[in-house]
C-alpha cells in the first residue's frame, strides 16, 4: 500500500483529532503532533475561553414538570411573556454556541474535537431541552471525560440533566415506564441494533426510573424508583441507572460498537477489518480508555492510506476555516455572528442542535446542492473579514488553508481570480479543502 | 471489505443513512441530461409524486382514531379522543381534530387512507425502521433508497428527483445517482470571476479520491440545478424554526419543520414544469413519549395546514392535477399509553394519499385492538404495496424492478 507523505499525515492528525491545522502546525513532525494533540491532559488555550454565565432559564415561564394544562384562553400578556422568554432563551443559546465555536477555533489538543464527537454521539438538542445552562453542563461533562474512560462518560450521560429532559427520563417512574432513554441508550450510545431485545428495553426502562427534574438539576427520588428485580442483558438483579449502564458496557458488542463509531468519524468511511478491530480493542482495553484507542487509531496503516478520506462536517469545515483565517467568532460583529450561525444551519449542522438523537449524517449527505450554495456564501463572508495581505495566488491560499496541494482542475479554477478574498473563498470550496484527504 | 460486512458495519454504527449515500459511484453525464431538460420541460400529462416523511413515529391510532372502540378508550384513558371530538370518516373511525382541511379533501373523495400499513417482524428503532421504509427492504439492510433505485433505473438524472431539505434523505440515494437538493430560499450563484472559478471546481480531476470526486460532482450538480431551478424559485423564503413548547416535546427523532414552505416551493416547481417526477419533503417531531396529545395534535394541525392549501393549489393547474402526495411515518405507537401521557414505539400505522388521481376512501383493514402482537398492532398491508402502486401508476415504472420482485399493488387506489 502506498502511504501519504508525513506532512499529509500531520495534516490528517490536525484534521481528524483537531479542527484543522493552525498556521505553522504543518511544520511539526507526526510524532510531535501526536504528542501535542493526545498528550496533555488539558488544553490551556481552549480553557482560557471562559464559559458564558447568565444562562439560567427565564423566570416563571417554564411550566413545572408534570403540571397539567390550565384551561382558558391565553391572555395577550401571556403571549408577550412567552415571546420575551423565547427571545431570552435564543440569546442564551447563541451565546453558548459562539463560546463553543470560539473554543474549537483556539483548541490545541484532541480534547475539544472529541467533545464535539461525543456531542454528536450522545446527540442532545436544545430544541427540546430549552435550557442553555443544562446544555452547557452536559457539554462540560463530555469535555472532562472526552479522552478518559468511556464507561465514565456513558454512566454520566445516562443521568445527565439535559439527556434526561431530551429523552423523557423524568417521565419514567415506577409502574409507568417510558422507554425512550432506555432504548436509545442501547441502540445509539452503547450497543447498536441487534445486540439487545425488546424485553431488554422494557426492563432497562425500569432501571432508569426515579429521576426527576428539579429547577437546576436532575435528581434521584427513591420513591419513584422501581426497586424490584430486573432481568436484562442476561443478568438478574436490582439494577439502577448506573447498574444498567454497566450491564450495557459489559456486553461483548459494546467495544466494537464504540470503536466503529469513532473510526467512521475520525479515520475512514471504510470499516476496519477484523485484525484492525482486534488491535484497537486491545488498545481500548477492559477499562475502555478512549485516549489509548485514539493513539492506536493514529498508528494504524489505514490512517496513512490515501483512500482514508472523509468529508468534513460543516462545523469542522467552518471552524478549520476560521482558524486558518485567524478569526474568532466572539470577535466578529454581531451581524457577522448571525451570518455564521445561519450558514452552519443552512449547511445542516448547528452545535447544540443535532438533527435527531441519532446525531448528524456523514459523507455525501454534506455534499448536497443546497449545502454548496451556503458554503460558498459563508466562505466569502469569512474571507472578507480576514487579513489576507499575504495572499497573492493559489499557492499562498494552499499554505494558508493547510491544503496538501491543488489538483490541476483547482489550479486552473483559481488562476482566474485576482481578489484575495474571492480567491480564498473559492479555494475553501475546492474538493481538496471540503474533504479531509 | 465485502459489501455485506460494510453494510452491517454501517448499520451497527447507526449510520445507515450515510452509508446509503456513501455506497454509490457517480459517472453520469449530468450536463447533457440537464441541457435536454431545459429544452424539454416535463410534459403536462406526466404525473409527479410528492413523498412526505413524518419523522419520529406518528401515532396512527390518534390520527385515524377508532374513537368508538371501547378497547381504544380503555388502553389510553388520558390520551384518547372521544367520538364527538374527532372528524367522522365512517367505519367507526375519525380524523384527529387538527385535520379539518384533510377532512374536506376526504369529503371530496380526494383523500385515501390505507390502514394498518407495516411490514413483517417490525423494528422499533427509529433509525432502522425509517431505513427499512426508505430503502423498501424489510429483511436485510441495503444501501439504496427506493426512489434512488427508480432514479438509477430511469436514466440516472438527479434532477428527476428533488429534496427540499438541507441534507438528503436516504430514500433518494441510488447506487449511481442521488437526487438534487434545494434550499428553501432557492439557488442563486454569483456571476463574474468568482462564479466562473467556482463553476470550474466541478470538473473531475484525474486520480482524485472518491470523496473529492463526489465533492467536485456536487459542484457540477449545483451549477446545473441552478440553471434550471434558480429561476423557478422565489428567494427570501426562509423562516426560523418556531420555538414552541408543544412541538419540541417530540423532537428527539429528527426531521425538519417548515413543511408549508417546503410544499410551497414544490408547488412552484411543479407549475414551472421542471423535469422532476419525484419530490421529498418532511416534518419532524412525532417522537411523542410524553404529553402526546397536545404535541401530536399541534403537529397534525401543521401537516393539515401545509397539505390543504398545497392540494388546493395543485388542483388549479394541469400539471398539479397529475401530482399524487404520499404521507407516511416509520411506525405507529403502542396501543397502550405509557405512564407519562405518551406512547412508546409501536408498529403499523395509516398511510395517506391525496390528489386528483386518488380515489378517496379507506383501503386495507383497520387493525384489531384486541388481537395484538406483544401489545402492538398487526399490519394488514405491506408498505411495498403502496410503493408498487405509485411506482406503477404515478411514475410509470415496473415495481418489481425497483422493489426486488415485489409487485402487489392496491386495486382502485389511483386512477390512470
Amino acid at each position: 500500500m502506498t502511504e501519504i507523505s508525513e506532512r499529509a499525515v500531520v495534516r490528517r492528525l490536525n484534521d481528524r483529532f483537531g479542527f484543522g491545522p493552525a498556521p505553522g502546525d504543518l511544520d511539526a513532525g507526526a510524532d510531535a503532533t501526536v504528542r501535542r494533540v493526545l498528550g496533555p491532559a488539558s488544553d490551556a488555550a481552549a480553557a482560557a475561553v471562559r464559559p458564558p454565565t447568565g444562562l439560567e432559564p427565564p423566570e416563571g415561564v417554564q411550566k413545572p414538570e408534570g403540571a397539567k394544562k390550565q384551561g382558558g384562553a391565553k391572555t395577550p400578556q401571556d403571549k408577550d411573556a412567552k415571546k420575551a422568554a423565547n427571545k431570552q432563551r435564543a440569546a442564551q443559546e447563541r451565546k453558548l454556541t459562539i463560546w463553543w465555536l470560539d473554543r474549537m477555533v483556539v483548541s490545541r489538543t484532541a480534547g475539544e474535537r472529541l467533545t464535539w464527537f461525543w456531542h454528536g454521539h450522545f446527540a442532545t438538542s436544545n430544541q427540546k431541552v430549552r435550557n442553555a445552562a443544562w446544555m452547557l453542563a452536559q457539554n462540560q461533562t463530555q469535555r472532562t471525560l472526552a479522552l478518559g474512560r468511556f464507561g465514565d462518560l456513558a454512566r454520566a450521560m445516562v443521568v445527565d440533566t439535559a439527556m434526561i429532559r431530551w429523552l423523557d427520563g423524568q417521565k419514567n417512574r415506577k409502574g409507568s415506564p417510558n422507554e425512550n432513554l432506555a432504548r436509545e441508550f442501547m441502540e445509539l450510545f452503547t450497543l447498536g441494533i441487534g445486540h439487545y431485545q425488546e424485553a431488554d428495553v422494557a426492563q432497562a426502562a425500569r432501571c432508569l426510573t426515579g429521576w426527576v427534574l428539579r429547577k437546576d438539576v436532575a435528581t434521584f427520588q427513591r420513591r419513584r424508583f422501581d426497586s424490584g428485580t430486573k432481568t436484562l442483558l442476561g443478568k438478574t438483579g436490582d439494577f439502577d441507572a448506573k447498574g444498567f449502564a454497566g450491564l450495557a458496557l459489559a456486553q461483548p458488542a459494546s467495544a466494537g460498537f464504540v470503536i466503529g463509531r469513532l473510526w467512521f468519524r475520525l479515520v475512514s468511511a471504510t470499516p476496519p477489518d477484523a485484525a484492525t478491530v482486534a488491535r484497537l480493542s486491545s488498545a481500548y482495553g477492559v477499562n475502555r480508555e478512549v485516549k489509548s484507542l485514539l493513539m492506536a487509531m493514529a498508528a494504524e496503516p489505514a490512517f496513512k492510506d490515501p483512500a482514508s478520506s472523509l468529508v468534513k462536517e460543516p462545523v469542522e469545515w467552518a471552524v478549520g476555516l476560521l482558524r486558518a483565517l485567524r478569526l474568532q467568532p466572539s470577535k466578529l460583529e454581531e451581524k457577522e455572528q448571525t451570518k455564521l450561525l445561519a450558514g452552519l444551519r443552512g449547511m445542516g449542522q448547528l452545535p447544540f442542535r443535532p438533527l435527531s438523537v441519532g446525531g448528524w449524517p456523514a459523507g455525501a449527505s454534506w455534499l448536497t446542492t443546497s449545502a454548496g450554495v451556503t458554503r460558498l456564501q459563508l466562505a466569502q463572508q469569512l474571507a472578507r473579514k480576514a487579513d489576507l495581505s499575504g495572499v497573492k495566488n493559489a499557492e499562498d491560499v494552499a499554505a494558508l488553508l493547510g491544503v496538501d496541494g491543488w489538483s490541476e482542475r483547482t489550479k486552473s479554477a483559481l488562476a482566474g481570480v485576482k481578489d484575495p478574498a474571492q480567491l480564498t473563498a473559492v479555494a475553501a470550496c475546492a474538493p481538496e479543502y471540503v474533504v479531509s484527504g | 471489505m465485502d459489501n455485506l460486512t460494510r453494510r452491517r458495519f454501517l448499520t451497527l454504527s447507526g449510520v445507515t443513512a450515510a452509508g446509503a449515500l456513501a455506497a454509490g459511484a457517480t459517472q453520469v453525464n449530468w450536463s447533457d441530461l440537464m441541457a435536454a431538460a431545459v429544452d424539454d420541460p416535463l410534459p403536462s400529462d406526466q404525473s409527479v409524486l410528492v413523498v412526505i416523511t413524518l419523522y419520529g413515529g406518528n401515532d396512527g391510532l390518534n390520527t385515524v382514531v377508532p374513537a368508538a372502540d371501547p378497547a381504544y378508550q380503555k388502553a389510553r384513558p388520558d390520551l384518547a379522543y372521544q367520538q364527538n371530538e374527532v372528524l367522522d370518516l365512517g367505519d367507526g373511525l375519525g380524523l384527529n381534530p387538527g385535520m379539518k382541511g384533510l377532512k374536506g379533501l376526504w369529503d371530496d373523495k380526494r383523500l385515501a387512507i390505507v390502514r394498518g400499513v407495516g411490514y413483517p417482524e417490525p423494528d422499533r428503532s427509529h433509525f432502522r425502521s425509517m431505513a427499512i421504509w426508505q430503502t423498501a427492504s424489510p429483511k436485510s439492510p441495503i444501501p439504496t433508497g427506493w426512489l434512488g433505485r427508480w432514479l438509477d433505473a430511469t436514466g440516472a438524472d438527479p434532477l428527476r428527483a428533488v429534496s427540499v431539505e438541507s441534507t438528503l434523505p436516504p430514500l433518494l440515494a441510488g447506487e449511481t445517482t442521488a437526487a438534487a437538493s434545494l434550499p428553501l430560499r432557492g439557488l442563486s450563484l454569483l456571476d463574474g470571476a468568482l462564479g466562473t472559478a467556482y463553476a470550474a471546481l466541478g470538473k473531475p480531476s484525474p486520480g482524485e479520491g472518491h470523496w473529492q470526486a463526489r465533492a467536485a460532482k456536487s459542484v457540477l450538480d449545483l451549477q446545473n440545478a441552478t440553471q434550471v431551478l434558480g429561476k423557478a424559485v422565489k428567494s427570501g423564503h426562509e423562516q426560523e424554526d418556531e420555538d414552541d413548547e408543544e412541538r419540541t416535546k417530540g423532537a428527539s427523532a429528527g426531521g425538519t419543520s417548515q413543511l408549508g414552505a417546503q410544499l410551497e416551493l414544490i408547488a412552484g416547481l411543479i407549475e414551472a414544469g421542471v423535469p422532476t417526477r419525484a419530490y421529498s419533503a418532511s416534518l419532524g417531531g412525532f417522537d411523542t413519549h410524553a404529553d402526546e396529545r397536545g404535541t401530536q395534535q399541534r403537529l397534525l394541525t401543521e401537516l393539515d395546514g401545509a397539505l390543504t392549501p398545497f392540494a388546493q393549489r395543485l388542483q388549479k393547474t394541469d400539471r398539479g392535477k397529475n401530482a399524487v402526495v404520499l404521507v407516511y411515518s416509520e411506525f405507529g405507537r403502542r396501543v397502550q399509553a405509557n405512564g407519562s401521557d405518551g406512547t412508546d414505539h409501536g408498529t403499523a400505522g395509516p398511510v395517506f394519499l391525496l390528489g386528483e388521481k386518488v380515489s378517496g376512501g379507506f383501503y386495507g383493514n383497520q387493525p384489531s385492538l384486541t388481537d395484538l402482537s406483544n401489545g402492538d398492532l398487526k399490519a394488514g398491508t405491506d408498505f411495498r404495496d403502496v410503493y408498487a402502486t405509485v411506482l406503477q401508476h404515478v411514475l410509470g415504472a415496473d415495481p418489481a424492478q425497483i422493489l426486488a420482485g415485489h409487485q402487489t399493488t392496491i386495486d382502485g387506489l389511483l386512477r390512470a
